[in-house]
């Protein structure tokens, strides 16, 4: 099985080589580095769960006594879940992640919080986005602290992409360039005949103006150019879904070979404070459909190799539920990460649900070292560029 | 020292370029106050201030602020309330489909009933103050569903414009659009639902870091049994779900109600500083001071949170004058779309077309992206809708998709009324449009036309539509609506 999981992903590292090195000039590498120099070719898909998705929903510890009593109404019984051990399943929405379970290609990262947890769903997705400690206010998000010290700027369109909730987080600040985008052929097509400017704007907000008008310039040009080259549509389905259509472009993104190293998607609202089941299994079966529809397109167009897929959430829900059939603003959650290069499988500590705090998951794992370990074994940067962590204990790649 | 010789001496050159009566508003600072405080500027307005001093100027906005809408509600609002308890019981999906798409049919006519209001309105410093308090106590209609709660809770907005913050905010927490909205209804003696007592102390009054958890779950015991009535859509108190006992908020202990625990946050200044600081981001600038907030908010806190009062002393701030701080906020989707029909004075016979407009600029009114409100300044401009707001502005000085009447409402005569704009929203004809009748005026050659006199070189055009210099000043060559055109493309025109 794990064999069979191997040769299949250096039969695609390999077609994805060629695909690229056929279409493209050189200076487009593709699987990951394990030299001393960045590799951004490599591609971060960050995908935001907002309004603090419940883990305990998400990924079930179907086999603990306590889930069911901590969860009378809005449990999920064994039956209807995707088992992915004697004790764990999947919530039924998410079963299109199935094939990447079976090829190790999904690492499940249990108990992800941090200390002292704040449970303001604005606080904790700032903490979240700018990596800081829990009263720590820092005022960049942490990939755009590390992209713009990485050298190939010039030949970037922008650090990174942003599709769905006009929201860039982790790529604020710092002097990065994020562009958000409806879709990635209406931005080029509309963005080609925006002149920069030469002039700069006076106060801060003119300023932001001007310098956003030069980002749709130039990334516009940039782009515009990459479609061109590559005009071939992508077949593999997406479903129509606002989640399905964010990954579809993003899909479309990275199959041109644009040097865009982060693209960030968001789906929500996952707020469920009342009668969450209605809500939260039409959410997770949306995540599902596109991340698996996502991952077909990428291996249909070659790009699977250099792709790294992580959701993110400012926080996860009460373990038990409450009066209305839902779940008040909580602590610590699961996070998936996938991708051919990722090792996959639990990592982690799934909190104990007859150990809470105040009602609450006591987390197992700091979201930074989930940070640490994307930044230093998919992108070969040193994590304390970011953050003063090196993240040596999680291993989610290789 | 250099940079403030040159800026007296500038000071003085403006000064005595002004020539009015003393203390009289120069150009600039009557359409920096206009804009500011309402929706754009017409030459005519500009004008109209600027004989007046600061504290005048300032005064005539304020006194102008009405209670009421001008806009006759929307029609759905003279159906009978749907009946919510059948649906919410019903089985039938068809049916349930139904349902739910006239309540959506009903919320595009309830937005384009308020951008037909701001549009119409004789005081768009009202609307200025609706739309803020839409932001700070947010209600959304994908999770609030009645279109009549929150209409009403749209004009409860108005009656409190510039009212009482306290008679507001305790009007808030019954009103049954809120209830709905941040899950009062779910909010029971046995199990306290905490969403509305988290974000009246984070979002409403005391902002983050001034409150504890346990506070939250506390003041949420307050509030339980604050529920509506689905079949009437009204206040009702559920006294067999009210947790009478003891409640300990912010350090006060008692058998506190919602009232109760809404007095002992307003004793806190925190309070006051947070209400304050977000109106110094709306009308001042998106940098706070600290020294000055703390001073407009013990105003604030001495007149028993009488908003006029705050707003007063907020618009007689130096800052608020300040020349640096002139054109220093990027103006709303709402702002740049209504401020360019009211300053433009284009005819608008349906305001449909702007509820779509708000949705791609990322200002949904009625529908805010969560429960913190838009988070306004430069987050309104990114790559995606600095384009779609060059493409709009473009298109509403052209009079695409208005359903304008042709021949532009009559340009020639009303069109230069002042106040008394002459473009409230009426019902759309009917039918296609007739080919042989004449293109609409657009708003653009209406303006060049008008003001003619005032524009005749793109530097006179870009004082009377600019908050500041143009970043590329249009070509000489480029008159008329050329050249106005590309002022209104400039990054200058997207800020107030």
């Amino acid at each position: 099985m794990v064999d069979l999981a191997m040769n299949r992903r250096r039969f695609l590292e390999g077609t994805a080589l060629l695909a690229l090195t056929g279409a493209l000039p050189s200076g487009c590498a593709t699987a990951p580095q394990t030299g001393a120099t960045a590799s951004l070719n490599n591609v971060l898909v960050l995908v935001e769960l907002n309004g603090g998705n419940d883990g305990l929903n998400t990924v079930i510890p179907y086999a603990d006594p306590l889930y069911a009593k901590l969860r009378p109404t809005i449990g999920l019984p064994r039956e209807q879940l995707v088992q992915l051990t004697d004790k764990i399943g999947l919530h039924p929405g998410l079963a299109p992640l199935q094939s990447a379970w079976a090829e190790r290609e999904l690492a499940i990262v249990q108990g992800v919080g941090y200390a002292e947890p704040n449970l303001s769903h604005f606080r904790s997705i700032e903490i979240w986005e700018s990596a800081s400690d829990s009263d720590e206010l820092l005022p960049d998000g942490w990939l755009a602290r590390v992209l713009v010290k990485q050298p190939g700027a010039a030949r970037r369109p922008a650090e990174g992409a942003v599709f769905g909730r006009p929201s860039i987080g982790p790529l604020m600040g710092a002097n990065a360039r994020a562009v958000l985008m409806d879709s990635v052929q209406n931005f080029a097509n509309k963005a080609t005949k925006v002149q920069p400017l030469t002039a700069s704007g006076g106060n801060a907000a003119l300023a932001h103006v001007v310098r956003t008008q030069g980002e749709i310039a130039r990334a516009g040009e940039m782009l515009a150019a990459k479609l061109q080259a590559k005009p071939t549509p992508i077949q593999t389905p997406f479903p129509k879904t606002n989640l399905g259509g964010q990954m579809s472009n993003a899909a479309r993104l990275i199959a041109s070979g644009a040097d865009v190293p982060v693209i960030k998607v968001s789906l929500g609202s996952f707020d469920t404070h009342t009668y969450e089941r209605n809500t939260h299994d039409r959410l997770m079966a949306e995540l599902g459909g596109a991340l698996g529809a996502f991952r077909l397109a990428m291996i249909e167009t070659g790009q699977w190799s250099r792709v790294a897929v992580m959701t993110y959430s400012e926080f996860g829900r009460r373990a038990g539920e409450n009066s209305a059939q839902g779940t008040d603003h909580g602590t610590a959650a699961p996070h998936f990460v996938m991708g051919p290069g990722v090792r996959g499988g639990f990592h982690g500590k799934a909190p104990a649900l007859d150990d809470l705090a105040d009602g609450n998951l006591k987390h197992q794992v700091d979201f930074r070292d989930m940070y640490a370990s994307v930044l230093k074994q998919w992108w070969n940067i040193d994590p304390r560029q970011a953050m003063n962590r090196t993240g040596a204990d999680l291993k989610l790649f290789g | 020292m250099l940079k403030f010789v040159v800026n007296c001496v500038l000071a003085i050159a403006g000064s005595i370029a002004l020539a009015g009566p003393a203390g009289a508003l120069s150009p600039d600072e009557a359409r920096h106050l206009l804009l500011r405080t309402g929706f754009g500027a017409t030459p005519m307005q500009i004008r109209a201030l600027e004989p007046m001093d600061r504290a005048k100027a300032v005064r005539t906005i304020l006194d102008s602020t009405t209670t009421e809408a001008v806009t006759p509600p929307p029609a759905f609002m003279s159906n009978p309330r749907p009946d919510w308890p059948a649906h919410y019981k019903s089985t039938d999906e068809d049916a349930k489909g139904v349902f739910n798409r006239a309540r959506d049919a009903e919320a595009v006519q309830l937005k384009a009933w308020w951008y037909a209001e701001m549009i119409a309105t004789p005081s768009p410093f009202t609307e200025r103050m609706v739309l803020f308090w839409h932001n700070h106590f947010t209600s959304g209609m994908d999770k609030v569903r009645h279109t009549d709660l929150l209409f009403r809770q749209n004009a409860l907005f108005r009656t409190h414009a510039t009212g009482s913050f306290r008679t507001l905010l305790q009007a808030v927490a019954k009103d049954p659009a809120m209830v709905r909205y941040l899950d009062s209804q779910a909010n029971k003696k046995a199990a306290p639902n905490e969403n509305f007592a988290r974000e009246l102390l984070e979002l409403f009054t005391l902002g983050e870091g001034h409150y504890s958890e346990k506070d939250i779950r506390e003041a949420a015991r307050a509030f339980t049994g604050w529920h509506m009535n689905d079949a009437d859509g009204q206040f009702r108190f559920n006294k067999g779900q009210h947790d009478d006992g003891d409640k300990t908020v912010l350090g006060k202990t008692g058998k506190f109600d919602g009232n109760d625990v809404i007095d002992v946050i307003l004793a806190k200044p925190e309070a006051a500083q947070f209400v304050t600081a977000k109106l110094w981001r709306e009308f001042v600038s998106d940098t706070s001071d600290k020294a000055e907030i703390n001073r407009l908010a013990k105003i604030y806190r001495d007149n028993d949170y009488d908003t006029r009062k705050l707003l007063e002393a907020l618009f007689a701030a130096p800052a608020f004058w300040a020349p640096e701080n002139r054109g220093s906020l990027v103006k709303s989707p709402v702002e740049l779309m209504v401020g360019t029909v009211r300053t433009f004075e284009i005819p608008v016979a349906d305001t449909t077309p702007f509820v779509e407009y708000g949705k791609r600029l990322r200002q949904d009114i009625f529908n805010p992206p969560n429960v913190k409100g838009w988070p306004g300044g430069n987050w309104w401009i990114s790559t995606y809708t600095l384009l779609e707001r060059r493409e709009l502005v473009l298109r509403l000085l052209n009079g695409s998709d208005l359903g304008a009447a042709p021949g532009g409402g009559g340009m020639g005569g009303n069109a230069m009324g002042g106040n008394s704009m002459s473009m409230a929203a009426t019902p759309a004809a009917a039918g296609a449009p007739d080919p042989a009748a004449p293109k609409p005026v657009p708003g653009i050659a209406l303006w060049v036309n008008a003001h003619g006199d005032l524009a005749k070189s793109a530097d006179g055009a870009a004082k009377l539509l600019l908050a500041a210099g143009p970043v590329a000043p249009p070509a000489a060559d480029k008159t008329g609506r050329a050249m106005v055109e590309a002022l209104v493309l400039d990054p200058a025109y997207q800020v107030k």
